[in-house]
């Protein structure tokens, strides 16, 4: 018997780190466990007995890379509560605000985390020397987004300008900000063309998908929970649907869906489930470059997000071309006791809150459910199905391998992760 | 006309990651305008691209003392592993940017030694002493700064010998 250890100091290219233990006897994989370290529940304690108006602020600093998604979730549970709807002009604003986080996150994933994969670089770095054109268009489109951000939330990263009810202060003028996203159209659309002609691996898995559905938009912003079994049901309903577990290797949890594990959130899921409500020209893009009208293969959710740039800077022109300046910048938001849900589509998937305010108007629980905790167990069932058949190949190319399956979900572990290390072992 | 930035690095949440962003508000306190950035490197990239000088500050884990202050100004020793909270590396948004023939005319580093990076912590002790030290030590270095009208931006920039 042989036995072989395999150490890659840190999986590189996923935001936050974490740990890869794979254990394989008699040419199959006997134990296979995405180690997460830290827990997310620390925050959920930091939030008990703050004000009911300062969840949105704290968790979006859970993740330097969406914190609007903890933002708008935050709100539309603690807004539910205390009875308030969020329309017309402000809710516009909220989704220009979640449109730019998508073209910053989805910009930054593909240019300098994912498309080094395809192109055979360790990293954007290296790619960047003999790609600079490629880099230089990525970090623009990045910029639209950030600038995007920036004129509605006040910074760019971290935004401040978010309140219950609304904003603060609302823009007076987006104008100069549709000039770029103009610019960034333009981009995206390369990029989709540029993205759907790699070398994608041949595999395709039978996801579960879990998305929001909105009936007037591709959902980002709210919705109910749709599945690709056909479940569906309102945000207020989360907690029966969907179960975290502790599980032995991992101080995240691993969420069950109606009882069964490994269920796929993220862009993915949310083509599979929305496509028809893309933007014109994203569901061009998506048609020229090949997606068909459901994609299982883990390894195109690249040009998934690509087609999401396309959409996001369309829809934010659309946007933007109706957009007067609303009589306030925030509705009145009073305390009430109660028990309210909130979800979004972060970049990564759907992102739940749940909160319950006391009678003082403090906050006594917090539940924040992030897509990468969701989809823990089911990117380990993907590098179950991608190593199995492929165990016979050196350990260098299974390491590279596994690394690429887990960025394919873009995983956020800095969200419910710390510290990424590869350990497999050969029985 | 020298055009001088100052960034500070981090995120609050995250212990000690913090103490970049620290310095940047009590520098801001002090009249010096300083950025923070939550960890964005093309942000970082954005916000040095054109400037004659850059000062940043992070937060480092490197096995030395808590609270040990240590100023950079030659980058070939940063290291590239991926063990930052940001989104990317410091050293990855260098390595990057003089790939893009977008670094600053000069980059200075400063670096403070983190004992805690836990989600929710605040500044250690020792981190929060460092702070107070390197922003006047920045601050004392930059004494002759004005900001410009134009740009708000920092200049002209002083140079000093690193600090012991």
């Amino acid at each position: 018997m042989t036995h072989k250890t395999i150490r890659v100091g840190g999986l590189t290219r996923v935001e936050g780190e974490g740990a890869l233990l794979v254990r394989a006897h008699d040419g199959r994989i006997t134990d296979l466990q995405l180690r997460i370290y830290e827990p997310p529940r620390f925050f959920e304690a930091l939030l008990r007995g703050r004000a009911f108006t300062e969840p949105p602020d704290i968790t979006a600093r859970i993740c330097g890379i969406c914190p609007v998604a903890y933002q708008m979730s935050a709100c539309q549970a603690l807004e539910s509560i205390c009875g308030v709807t969020v329309e017309g002009t402000l809710r516009d604003l909220r989704l220009l605000l979640y449109y730019g986080e998508w073209i910053e996150s989805h910009a930054l994933h593909i240019y300098l985390l994912h498309a080094p994969d395809f192109l055979g670089y360790p990293g954007g770095v290296a790619m960047a020397a003999d790609h600079r054109p490629l880099v230089e268009r990525g970090l623009a489109l990045k910029k639209a987004g950030n600038e995007l951000v920036a004129a509605i939330g006040g910074r760019a990263i971290h935004p401040i300008n978010v309140r219950l009810g609304g904003f603060y202060r609302a823009p007076v003028d987006l104008t100069p900000i549709a000039e770029r996203l103009r610019h960034a159209l333009d981009a995206a659309l390369a990029t989709v063309e540029w993205v759907s002609g790699f070398d994608f691996p041949d595999v395709e898995h039978d996801y579960r998908f879990l998305a929001l559905q909105h009936p007037a938009e591709y959902a980002i912003l709210s919705g109910d929970v749709a599945v690709s079994d056909g479940t569906f049901f309102p945000v207020t309903e989360w907690p029966y649907h969907v179960v975290e577990e502790q599980v032995p290797h991992s101080t995240a949890l691993h969420a069950r869906l109606d009882g069964l594990p490994g269920y796929l959130t993220g862009p993915l899921a949310r083509y599979a489930l929305n496509a028809p409500q893309l933007s014109p020209l994203a569901l061009r893009a998506a048609a020229d470059a090949g997606l068909g009208r459901v994609c299982r293969n883990p390894f195109r959710s690249i040009v998934v997000r690509a087609v999401e740039i396309v959409h996001a800077c369309e829809e934010a022109l659309r946007l933007i071309d109706r957009y007067t300046p609303p009589d306030q910048p925030a509705l009145p938001v009073t305390a009430r006791p109660g028990v309210g849900h909130g979800a979004s589509e972060a970049p990564r998937g759907a992102l739940y809150h749940r909160y319950r305010i006391d009678d003082v108007g403090l906050i006594a629980e917090a539940d924040i459910v992030p897509p990468t905790a969701q989809n823990q167990a089911r990117i380990e069932a993907d590098l179950h199905a991608l190593l199995q058949p492929r165990l016979d190949l050196p350990v260098p190319e299974l390491t590279e391998l596994c690394e690429r399956a887990i960025r394919n979900h873009d995983p956020c572990i800095s969200c419910s992760a710390h510290f990424l290390d590869l350990h497999l072992h050969h029985d | 006309m020298t055009e001088t930035v100052v960034i500070g690095l981090g995120n609050d949440y995250r212990g000690d990651d913090g103490a970049g962003l620290a310095v940047a508000r009590l520098l801001r306190d002090m009249g010096v305008p300083a950025i923070e950035n939550g960890g964005d490197p093309a942000e970082l990239i954005e916000a040095w691209t054109g400037a004659d000088v850059a000062i940043v500050i992070d937060a480092a884990r490197s096995g030395e003392p808590a609270g040990t202050v240590r100023c950079h100004n030659d980058l070939s020793h940063l290291s590239g592993d991926s063990s930052s909270t940001h989104a990317l590396s410091l050293a990855d948004a260098v390595a990057l940017a003089r790939t893009l023939d977008r670094l600053p005319g000069k980059l200075t580093i400063y670096t403070v030694e983190g004992a805690t990076f836990a989600l929710g912590a605040t500044l250690s002790e020792p981190v929060a002493e460092a702070v107070t030290s390197m922003a006047h030590t920045i601050k004392r270095d930059t004494g002759l700064w004005e900001t410009s009208a134009d740009t708000g931006k920092l200049l002209p920039y002083q140079h000093v010998d690193d600090p012991p």
